[in-house]
């Protein structure tokens, strides 16, 4: 420790010089270290705003200015608006408003939807896609259930006036007392009337509740990143797969196992889709659906026989929280109509090291992976040697995808947005 | 004079008693760690930094270094109201753990109210035992 922490310093004070030497320059997209990040060939990053506030999803307008999800409101900062100065590679916040946090956001028909952990909102946008009216959204869902965890509602809007949230299962494996050792599952899993799915409700009615919406899916146990894929007009979401199986069941997984175990999952879905949770999980090592141990799994035996399989399966925990399919131009061939996923990095691997505070992507064609996932966007967390998550500097959070086909990602620990560019050099 | 009396009675017992006290709390924080590392660490982390947003950490924590019956009841039966912790929320259920012995309860706790930048006093199977039982 004595001998690194000189070392460390050093370290720090070069990365600070190199951010003064990138904000003094003026085409800062193309030169320096990529804001930090480790980016294929030929593409850049710059860090346009910093410090903002814990932001979750994030939606960029036509204009090219970007609405952030804050994930604590403090007071009326629910959502930032930011405007990039051209030419300084720095983005201002011109505009907040909303006294909820949260972390949905989405533009669609020149209007803002963004969902507090219960409600979901829609503003008016001008002909400039500025909120007109930002102290009276429309009421358009209410009463969503929230019970401490898995509670973020993530919102989606499809070409048909629907609009999609996911009610996350507020457990980890639909067990009688949630993450207590030996405590069995509950079969049927009562969590599925009311969450543990994707909802959809009419994209303008005002004032609905669940009477008026739609299970659309189940067997979700909690989605943050989703999309509307425009080649295969469906809905596709990322599951964060279950936790704690060596904790729970150290007779069938050992750490190492329970580090890597299960998949996180992409699904595609459609009305009445079922992805199975509790009563199995995908292992991405096998390519077998098991039967959860709460239901008499042992770690080996099949299950879900019911259950749809996933498009792709991601190594265990990494927490996928953002979901973009790519439908620009500024980005190579390869990346048309593919996935690009903010990993937010895992908890749940210790005593293993942390990992996965990325930003992947899964070629695709027609919707089915065209090859293997690769990582994108690496080291937001600044470093690889994370033994506890708190030690990440940054984890990514939400994309969205700029007019010009600039990729954004936010980060949701002290507030960062990244803009990934292709610069073809 | 009786005070004094009991005074010098106290001292002298806290003196000849320091030793194998001393060693007793050593042996319960060892093995406190063990089970933390096997029941705590998931959620709690290594460094009790736990997980931002979702479990608190244990560092500096006024829960732990707080009433022993708060927390010997944070363990058997579990916490999951949303409450501030240090002015951050957190969202997941902390799992009761009455499943682990008196011993185990008393061995953890007094762990963690030795580590992660916490000084409080040991705590006993005993404590854990009188709690359990309302
Ligand atoms: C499944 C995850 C999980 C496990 C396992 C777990 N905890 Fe917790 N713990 C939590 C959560 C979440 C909270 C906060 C709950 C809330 O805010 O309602 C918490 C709160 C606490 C608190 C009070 C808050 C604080 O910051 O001091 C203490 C003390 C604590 N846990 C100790 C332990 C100990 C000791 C163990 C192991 C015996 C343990 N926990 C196991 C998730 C967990």
């Amino acid at each position: 420790m004595k001998i690194i922490k000189p070392f460390a310093c050093l370290f720090f004070v070069l990365i600070w010089l190199n951010a003064f030497a990138q904000t003094g320059s003026k085409s800062s997209i193309a030169d320096g270290n990529n804001a930090g990040l480790i980016l294929p060939k030929s593409f850049a990053a710059i860090k346009l705003a910093d410090n903002i506030g814990k932001s979750r999803h994030i939606a960029v307008t036509p204009q090219g200015d970007i609405y952030v999800k804050q994930l604590v409101a403090n007071g009326s900062k629910g959502i930032l608006l930011l405007r990039e100065e051209k030419g300084t590679g720095r983005a201002a916040i011109i505009k907040s408003f909303g006294d909820y946090g949260g972390t949905g956001i989405a533009i669609k028909n020149g209007y803002l939807y963004a969902s507090s952990d219960v409600d979901i909102y829609r503003y008016k946008l001008d002909d400039k896609g500025i909120v007109i009216d930002p102290e009276h959204p429309e009421k358009i869902v209410n009463g969503l259930l929230e019970r401490h965890e898995h509670e973020s509602k993530s919102i989606v809007l499809d070409d048909d006036g629907y609009i999609y949230t996911n009610i996350g299962a507020y457990s980890n494996s639909c067990q009688e007392r949630d993450r207590v050792k030996g405590s069995p599952g509950m079969k049927p899993c009562p969590i599925l009337d009311s969450a543990g799915g994707i909802w959809r409700f009419k994209a303008d009615l005002p004032n609905q509740t669940y009477a008026n919406g739609t299970r659309y899916a189940t067997g979700l146990r909690n989605v943050v990143g989703l999309d509307w894929n425009k080649t295969t007009n469906s809905l596709f979401v990322m599951m964060h797969g279950r936790d704690q199986l060596h904790d729970l069941f150290p007779q069938y997984y050992d750490e190492k196992q329970s580090a890597e175990l299960p998949a996180e999952t992409m699904y595609e879905l459609h009305n009445g889709s079922n992805c199975g949770w509790p009563y199995m999980y995908y292992d991405q090592q096998k390519h077998q659906k098991i039967l959860a141990p709460e239901y008499g799994g042992d770690g080996v035996k099949q299950g879900g026989e019911n259950a749809q399989d996933p498009v792709a399966a991601f190594p265990g925990h990494l927490a996928p929280n953002g979901l973009l399919f790519y439908t620009g131009t500024m980005f190579p061939e390869k990346y048309r109509n593919g996935a690009f996923i903010a990993f937010h990095g895992s908890w749940n691997r210790a005593p293993e090291k942390q990992k996965g505070f990325l930003v992947a992507f899964v070629p695709l064609k027609n919707g089915k992976p065209s090859g293997d996932w690769e990582i994108f966007a690496d080291n937001f967390a600044g470093t690889n040697d994370i033994t506890s998550p708190r030690q990440a500097a940054h984890r990514p959070c939400g994309l969205a995808q700029g007019p010009d086909g600039a990729l954004y990602v936010s980060d949701d620990v002290k507030g960062a947005i990244y803009k990934i560019i292709y610069t073809g050099k | 004079m009786r005070y004094l009396f009991f005074l010098v009675l106290v001292l002298t017992s806290l003196a000849t008693n320091a030793q194998p006290a001393k060693a007793a709390l050593q042996q319960s924080i060892t093995r406190g760690k063990i089970v933390y590392n096997q029941v705590c660490i998931s959620c709690h982390q290594a460094d009790g930094g736990g997980v931002p947003n979702m479990n608190p950490p244990l560092i500096k924590s006024k829960w732990v270094d707080g009433d022993k019956k708060v927390l010997i009841n944070i363990l058997l039966n579990g916490f999951s109201e949303k409450v501030a912790i240090d002015g951050d929320y957190y969202s997941n259920n902390m799992p009761a753990q009455s499943q682990l012995t008196d011993q185990q309860i008393a061995d953890v706790l007094t762990y963690i109210r030795n580590s992660f930048e916490n000084k409080a006093s040991a705590i006993l199977p005993q404590n854990v035992k009188t709690c359990r039982k309302k």
